[in-house]
């Protein structure tokens, strides 16, 4: 009966087996990105979960488990507060996204017509990304302030009656927010459609130019619309770079004048961090994620679709 | 959900532990205390080394853990996360509801023996003792005592006009053409939400009284809310609303007091932290510069707020033992004395010599007696003393709004009233 186990049916199976070096090889990359995905599901998924649980809960100073329901998210809508947070948002997201875009755009197009000395101007127009909101805003606050800025620079060269006083004035005060965005992000907007640019067909180019195409009508009918991957790129970054924006309102204007250019993000952290209101900070959280999702849900969905 | 958030909770302590034992270096076999505070400014820090080097005498390591920046906030979210992962420091600098609200977690310790052993139940005014001895426990030792309805008044402005101090709001509000026109701005104001607060409660003080500002502020009743008090408290803010300058929203309170400094402008209404920086320019108290309390309408009064450390719990003996001696060296008549010298306030102690301080001081603190005994002192709202600070956010909110737009004392009452009941 022993003598049987050497038999071929039994060695033909040990051949199908992958043998230990195969199986290594094949566990190798799971192994290597389990650590990772780990901490992702921890750290990104579970902390969702996490806060998406406090916004039902009575948490004020530290996290408790009290359910309450809705109840957070009533007091939310019933702030005047977050009121004043939300519309900032719409009128501050929808004018950093045009003006990046136009801006990004003009520059990539003015970029691409082989000028000389591209090499050089192209960083300059790149290197306030490479700045930090903070820096920005710091720089923008002294810039625009009326007392030392600009506003006090031309009443010293003459121009008494130049007036330039957005950022202390509570109906202008957002504006003043969406100019040092824009300054600070269209840079980068340009390198990405500068990318799609140069990744255009230059033979279709030819062909349309030997038909007798305009300059106009060649970028109005072939160029931009071949660039929509960059444009839904360009729009993905901006509007989650803007719904996140904290650090350079907290810079440049501090929410003020009054609280006229409080966004959700620092709503949130005011109402988690300073005024234990966990609560209530948790369920602005939860608005904003569901912001984004509604977002990156559609463009993520056109394309996965593309791609098959 | 019970697992979730047992697993959750314990991946939290998790990380924050191990970053704790991260930065933790330095092996602890004596008596030590780590003492986490913002206190980062040139004064405030000479203020605390006051107390350090009375700490270093008496044989017990200190462990410095300062956090700078937001007026505490960002101290309190780092006091948030050592707490979630059960190791928060020994000693901590918070302020009014906060220590009450640790309390209530069960997280604070005490130093009854040491209070007992030194007599501050005799020693400490009552307004000091309703924040730092909590249900019957001190839990907390007092440094020093702010009071917050203070003007800071330009002598070379009031003599530019040939003016007294103002005794009443009418006079306060009469000085205001006189300024402008020998070019002087009559109100130097940093417009920083919190500023425009310490303004509110110095105003709704001197405006309403004493018992007005308990009720609206401490006991937060509906009918004093919505009373004509309260409209008459906004008038007045809409009056030192008309006097500060178009350039003011966002200024800090620090160059708000420059502007007095050098005569730019003629009064700051703003805590008595601001004397550091008129002492820094080298200015006198009473010859160059002048500390008032803001007019009061009604009765006399005095808005105060208590610095303290509070103890949290620490089962280590070791610790425990830096924490009494970090109490007593706090309590110690010399160390107020010098902590208060540097820091600009008045020292909680109510039996010591004042002579070493200035006259500004020394007003304050006889004030402060004065007060106390007549039941008139009353805790800063802005300084979350009165009320907790999600009452206190929401206020802000109201009043920041109110102070820099046009909407009517009516409106801005109303509107103080809502946000309030509202987040109640």
């Amino acid at each position: 009966m022993t003598m049987q186990i050497t038999d071929p049916a039994v060695r033909r199976s040990a051949a199908t087996k992958p043998d230990f070096r195969t199986r290594l090889q094949s566990w190798i990359p799971k192994l290597v990105l389990s650590p990772s995905l780990a901490l992702i599901i921890v750290f990104v998924y579970g902390f969702i979960f996490f806060s998406v649980y406090l916004s039902f809960t009575d948490s004020r100073i530290l996290p408790s488990y009290g359910w309450v329901g809705f109840e957070n998210y009533d007091k939310l809508f019933r702030l005047r507060h977050w009121d004043i947070a939300v519309s900032n948002l719409v009128v501050f997201s929808s004018l950093y996204i045009i003006f990046c875009t136009v801006i990004g755009l003009l520059l990539a197009i003015f970029l691409d017509q082989k000028i000389r000395g591209e090499s050089i101007l192209r960083p300059i127009y790149l290197y306030p990304m490479a700045l930090s909101f903070i820096v920005t805003g710091t720089a923008w606050k002294w810039f625009l302030d009326p007392g030392i800025g600009l506003e006090h620079t031309m009443h010293l060269w003459g121009w008494e009656s130049f007036s330039f006083d957005w950022i202390k004035n509570r109906d202008f005060a957002i504006y003043t927010v969406v100019l040092a965005a824009v300054w600070q992000s269209s840079g980068f907007v340009m390198a990405m459609f500068l990318a799609g640019l140069r990744g255009i067909d230059n033979e279709m180019l030819k062909a349309a130019q030997m038909d007798g195409a305009s300059n106009f009508q060649l970028y109005r009918r072939i160029i931009i619309p071949q660039l929509r991957p960059a444009f839904l790129s360009a729009f993905v970054i901006l509007s989650h770079l803007a719904i996140k924006s904290y650090d350079l309102v907290v810079a440049l204007t501090g929410g003020g004048p009054g609280r006229a250019t409080e966004v959700p993000a620092t709503f949130m952290y005011s109402y988690t961090f300073t005024r234990n209101q966990m609560g209530i900070g948790a369920s602005s959280a939860v608005i904003m994620l569901l912001t984004i999702v509604a977002i990156m849900v559609p463009y993520l969905y056109s394309e996965l679709r593309e791609k098959k | 959900m019970k697992i979730f958030k047992n697993t959750m909770s314990k991946i939290l302590v998790g990380t924050v532990t191990t970053s704790a034992l991260l930065s933790v270096h330095t092996a602890i076999a004596e008596p030590s205390v780590e003492v986490m505070h913002f206190w980062t400014s040139g004064g405030e820090a000479a203020a605390l080394s006051a107390v350090r080097q009375k700490v270093i005498e008496a044989g017990v390591e200190w462990e410095d853990a300062p956090v700078a920046g937001g007026g505490g906030d960002n101290a309190k979210t780092v006091l948030q996360a050592r707490i979630a992962a059960g190791n928060p420091p020994t000693a901590m600098l918070m302020l009014g509801q906060n220590i009450i609200d640790w309390s209530k977690e069960g997280l604070l310790g005490d130093v009854d023996a040491v209070a007992a052993a030194n007599g501050w139940d005799a020693a400490l005014p009552q307004a000091v003792k309703d924040f730092t001895k909590i249900e019957g426990h001190y839990v907390s030792a007092p440094t020093n005592v702010h009071r917050t309805d203070m003007i800071w008044a330009s002598k070379l402005a009031f003599d530019a006009i040939g003016a007294d101090f103002p005794k009443t709001w009418t006079e306060f509000n009469a000085l205001a053409p006189k300024f402008l026109e020998a070019g002087i701005l009559p109100l130097a104001h940093g417009g920083q939400a919190w500023q425009e607060v310490y303004m509110f409660e110095a105003v709704a003080l001197g405006v309403g009284g004493a018992d007005f500002y308990k009720s609206a502020l401490v006991e937060l009743k509906e009918e004093s809310l919505r009373s004509d008090t309260m409209v008459a408290v906004f008038k007045q803010l809409a009056e030192l609303r008309a006097m500060v300058d178009e350039n003011a929203p966002g200024r800090d309170w620090n160059l708000a007091t420059a502007m007095v400094i050098n005569g730019q402008a003629a009064m700051q209404i703003m805590g008595d932290w601001a004397k550091g920086e008129f002492t820094n320019a080298g200015l006198a108290a009473g010859d160059d510069f002048a500390c008032i309390p803001v007019p009061k309408k009604v009765g006399d009064g005095f808005v105060y707020l208590v610095n303290s450390l509070s103890f949290f719990d620490q089962k280590d003996a070791d610790r425990k033992a830096g924490q009494e001696t970090l109490a007593a060296a706090i309590m110690d008549p010399a160390v107020q004395i010098s902590f208060n010298q540097s820091k600009g306030a008045i020292p909680a102690r109510k039996d010591l010599d004042l002579s070493a301080l200035d006259s500004c001081a020394q007003a304050t603190a006889s004030d402060l007696a004065e007060t106390d005994l007549a039941g008139q002192a009353v805790p800063t709202f802005a300084g979350t003393h009165a009320a907790p600070a999600a009452i206190v956010g929401a206020a802000t909110d109201a009043i920041t709004e109110f102070f820099n737009s046009d909407v009517s004392a009516e409106e801005g009452a109303a509107l103080l009233a809502e946000s309030i009941l509202l987040a109640l």
